[in-house]
């Protein structure tokens, strides 16, 4: 216990519990979009942009990486919604083979890079070493996140059920969506911290996942997945010191563990539940 | 005339309501999809969309309802020209363009029906909560309206998107093949509630694939393939002629 009056633990707990509910949050949109792939597809899609940062700029820093992220992930992303406008690629074959690419453009780079430890925890996440500039930053993100989210709801919610009767109302749809993908990739940025950007796909995808298995509400999905995330987050930093593994990895077993949980226990749609009925 | 005689019970309204549409044209891409197609009808009205697959009876309900970009041609209701979108024209999709899994419940789908009215921003008022309501009641969903979509009969799901309609306050209603994939009971509650609707003073517009039907289900029917073949009562305008020449001389030709 003597651990909660360590600064750098209040800060990791602090951070942990900020980054999972603004990310559990958001991932009530992911499972809406049942885009759950291209999530994962852009976390890979950040460490060849990290990595290219670093070469380039010869140092790592917060802001290098975090532009580096964000530019891998919008040229990979962008670039398999152009291309798929063709009609010709679907635009989950474009993401595939580009963000493959872009991840391949990493393991390629790795090597040549000095810092390889520091590197570490951009890939794999640590939260107890986050600074309070990085800390502003995930606050800041997830800020961005909430507010514009919260803000736009219902033109999001109509874009995502039926883009078309949403386009006929006048809901800017295209906007929308562009939107929604921007702000995927500033929630990915976000957890980098606390996860890492190959993990980041869990806090962005299992929070809400498993709501959708408890409950048919959707405004549940969002509140419900940040809950989920901010006090998974959270436990799992406690019970990743006291059982000694790492946080990244804690957070993300835990919510995995919640997930097959509610995928057993749900009152509605559990297995166990199905067996009873 | 004595077809136009139920006119008289339109509940809502002292006169009638127009709907005209005066030479519509629909390209998509940069293949013709609706040609010149115009009708002219009003409010207690059901009207049936037919002609064979690919004859531009979606592309119609769509362009009515501003889904899809109309090259030219107007659209009149209530003697306003509707330039894009109409708070009083409610689209209703074929099953299959509906997302079912969308976790959403039926109530939280008619919820979107007042979004109009609320804009994105206005929380829900007494006036909204009560016009849920209603619609929920009037088509006898109100107990099932914890229900995920999905977990609907299709004639719950078809009445699910009819209360949506009727949340919004919609005039006309625009239904892309209702009756197809309903069982014959279902088919005869849907049947049933549209000659309600329509007798309330709303305007019906729905695609149709079964011909026999049609004249039982509906008052008037224009006859689509590409171009307009014919519009009117529909024992009037569905002569045996008519079917054959629109329907079978596809058959014919292959």
């Amino acid at each position: 216990m003597e651990l909660l009056s360590n600064p750098f633990y209040q800060r990791a707990l602090a951070a942990a519990a900020f980054i999972g509910f603004a990310n559990g949050f958001f991932s009530g949109f992911v499972v809406l979009r049942r885009s759950a792939l291209s999530v994962s597809a852009l976390s890979h899609t950040m460490l060849p942009g990290i990595a290219v940062a670093i070469l380039a700029t010869g140092a790592l820093t917060q802001w290098n990486a975090f532009a580096g992220a964000l530019f891998a992930a919008l040229i990979v992303g962008l670039g398999s919604v152009a291309v798929s406008r063709g009609h010709r690629v679907e635009q989950g074959t474009a993401l595939a083979v580009l963000y493959t690419a872009a991840f391949a453009v990493g393991v390629a780079v790795l090597p040549l890079l000095k810092t390889r430890q520091q590197l570490e925890d951009w890939l794999f996440g640590n939260i107890v070493a986050v600074g309070n500039g990085d800390l502003l930053i995930s606050y800041a993100t997830g800020a961005v996140v909430l507010i514009s989210t919260s803000l736009l709801m219902r033109p999001i919610l109509l874009t995502l059920f039926e883009p078309n009767v949403a386009a006929a109302q006048g809901v800017p749809v295209r906007f929308i969506q562009y939107l929604l993908f921007g702000l995927l990739v500033l929630s990915l940025v976000s957890s980098l911290q606390a996860v890492g950007c190959v993990l980041s796909v869990g806090l962005l995808v299992a929070p809400a996942a498993t709501v959708s298995l408890l409950t048919d509400k959707t405004s549940a999905l969002f509140w419900g997945g940040g809950l989920i995330g901010a006090l998974g987050s959270a436990l799992a930093v406690v019970l990743s010191s006291t059982i000694g593994i790492a946080p990244g990895p804690a957070i993300v077993i835990l919510l995995g563990i919640l997930f097959v949980a509610a995928y057993l226990f749900s009152p509605r749609y559990g297995l166990l539940a199905g067996r009873r009925r | 005339m004595s077809d136009h005689q139920h006119h008289d019970c339109c509940a809502h309204h002292e006169h009638h309501h127009e709907l005209v549409i005066d030479s519509l044209t629909v390209h998509y891409r940069r293949v013709l999809a609706l040609d010149r197609v115009s009708l002219a009808t009003s409010c207690g009205n059901r009207v049936a969309l037919v002609g064979p697959n690919g004859a531009g009876k979606s592309t119609l309900l769509k362009a009515i309802a501003g889904l899809v970009p109309r090259t030219s041609g107007t659209i009149r209701w209530r003697g306003t020209t509707v330039r894009k979108w109409s708070r009083e024209f409610a689209y209703l999709p074929q099953r299959e363009e509906v997302d079912w899994a969308f976790p959403i419940t039926v109530r939280g789908l008619v919820e979107m029906g007042r979004y109009p009215q609320t804009g994105w921003w206005r929380t829900f008022s007494a006036a909204d909560v009560q016009a849920v309501d209603l619609a929920l009641e009037s088509l006898g969903l109100l107990d099932l309206q914890q229900r995920q979509i999905r977990e609907l009969s299709g004639g719950q799901q078809q009445r699910a998107f009819l209360a949506r309609a009727l949340a919004q306050e919609a005039h006309v209603l625009l239904l892309d093949e209702p009756f197809t994939g309903l069982d014959r009971q279902a088919s005869r509650m849907l049947a049933d509630l549209l000659g309600t609707l329509s007798h309330e003073g709303r305007l019906v517009i729905a695609s149709h694939h079964d011909l026999d039907s049609t004249s039982r289900l509906f008052d008037e029917v224009l006859v689509l393939k590409t171009g307009q073949r014919g519009f009117g009562p529909v024992d009037e305008v569905l002569t045996p002629a008519l079917i054959h020449e629109v329907f079978d001389a596809e058959k014919a030709s292959l």
